[in-house]
């Protein structure tokens, strides 16, 4: 029961997708659509499942007084005061994303300053990393470090300053070698992606289940 | 939203992103503030986002709009989902892996069928292009096919890289570098753009000195 009806829950929800894709005609043709709009419901329920570890191991936090404490309120707050202006936002305008609603708020003026900020902070430290890593030591690492040189030359206006076969060349990379390695490498984790999905369905690949 | 509104908001933003950036000196007490604060309406925000673009509209409205079999079938999903919050209770915390085993189910069924159809099958497409001739964009085309192939072999480890397939993987991994390489500089460049963008807003929107 505790194994055995998971493993089946899987197969046949796998089972039929695939029957779905091949056959798609009366009753298969829509069942797709349907295991994806049930999928999107179950996983809400397991993002509530989520959200409530987080606030529980904050809230342990600060009971047991623990060192950060004063943090994992601020974090309590912030979760807390997010929640209740997107239901206000519900109730009073019929949208938490409505433009006037308070959650919109919280929305342009935290979300988007703290995530924007984090991705920009990185920039200082991918560039540290690179003074360190882009040593010219042999054939290969010269090439990985010429490409980059010449890929941030060619997307600002001061390489097309210098020369003009920066902006071409960061073209010609981007279209051809890049592409050809990225594509490569994505057809190889694709079918990495197939094998793996079909050892989960035939019960191979039970990890899920622990 | 009102004039005093956004003050309040352009200030709040301004020490946000002040706060963040102040871990470029080192971690600070100022810093973790921002990144819990962060963590915090980051989860609010996507619990709002999943319950009124996924939960709400699929579940609860097309309870009350549907008829019928369409109607009743959506007790399944629901009850799916009650079943995952059944590890608040660690007697009955094992039912919550039926719901797990539907999504692992409904991963798996579209691992094969969309990366196959979506993924791989247009790839290989995009990659088989023809040579018309001795030109620049046939050049380019048979650089692209030999650079997916390589890659591809230089990734292929049940033999080992000696003869023709050792000659191929150091092929491919010339392509691989420059690949590498390119999407490094592209990210950086990305990012730096991120950082002009918040260094715009703090020296004019926060504090007016330039336009």
């Amino acid at each position: 029961m505790k194994r055995t009806v998971p493993l089946l829950i899987t197969f046949l929800t796998g089972f039929f997708l695939i029957v779905s894709f091949f056959v798609p005609h009366e009753p298969f043709g829509q069942l797709e659509q349907r295991l994806l709009v049930w999928f999107a419901i179950v996983s809400g329920f397991a993002m509530l499942l989520g959200v409530d570890s987080l606030f529980r191991a904050h809230l342990r936090r600060i009971i047991r007084a623990r060192e950060g404490r004063w943090h994992s309120l601020a974090l309590l707050l912030s979760l807390v005061v997010t929640l209740v202006v997107g239901i206000i936002g519900f109730v009073k305008f019929g949208s938490p994303f409505h433009m006037q609603s308070p959650f919109m708020f919280v929305y342009t003026y935290g979300i988007i300053p703290l995530q924007a900020t984090m991705f920009a902070l990185l920039a200082f430290y991918i560039a540290s990393a690179s003074y360190r890593a882009f040593r010219a030591r042999n054939t290969v690492a010269t090439l990985l470090l010429v490409s980059a040189v010449i890929v941030m030359l060619g997307r600002v206006p001061i390489g097309a300053a210098i020369s003009q076969f920066f902006p071409v060349a960061q073209e010609w990379i981007m279209d051809v070698p890049q592409l050809a390695a990225k594509r490569g490498i994505q057809i190889g984790a694709a079918l990495g992606a197939v094998s793996m999905s079909l050892r989960i369905l035939l019960g191979i690949e039970r990890s899920y289940l622990s | 939203m009102g004039s005093t509104t956004m003050l309040i908001g352009t200030w709040l933003a301004g020490f946000l992103t002040l706060a963040i950036f102040s871990f470029l000196y080192k971690d600070n007490p100022v810093y973790k503030l921002a990144e819990h604060i962060y963590v915090g309406v980051s989860a609010g925000y996507w619990l709002i986002y999943v319950a009124f673009f996924d939960v709400y509209p699929m579940l609860i409205q097309g309870f009350q709009n549907e008829t019928g079999l369409e109607k009743w079938i959506l007790l399944v999903p629901g009850a799916l989902g009650l079943i995952m919050l059944s590890r608040w209770f660690p007697k009955t915390a094992w039912l919550s892996r039926w719901p797990i085993a539907f999504t692992v189910g409904v991963g798996a069924g579209l691992g094969i069928t969309a990366n196959l159809q979506g993924y791989v099958m247009p790839q290989m497409q995009a990659t088989l292009l023809p040579v018309t001739g001795w030109n620049i964009v046939s050049l380019n085309n048979v650089i692209l096919t030999v650079g997916v192939i390589t890659t591809i072999l230089y990734f292929y480890f049940s033999k080992p890289h000696k003869g023709a397939l050792g000659w191929m993987a150091r092929v491919g991994i010339v392509f691989i570098m420059v690949s590498f390489g390119a999407s490094f500089g592209y990210t950086l460049m990305a990012r730096i753009s991120l950082l002009i963008g918040r260094l715009y807003f703090l020296l004019s929107d926060l504090l007016h000195v330039i336009d």
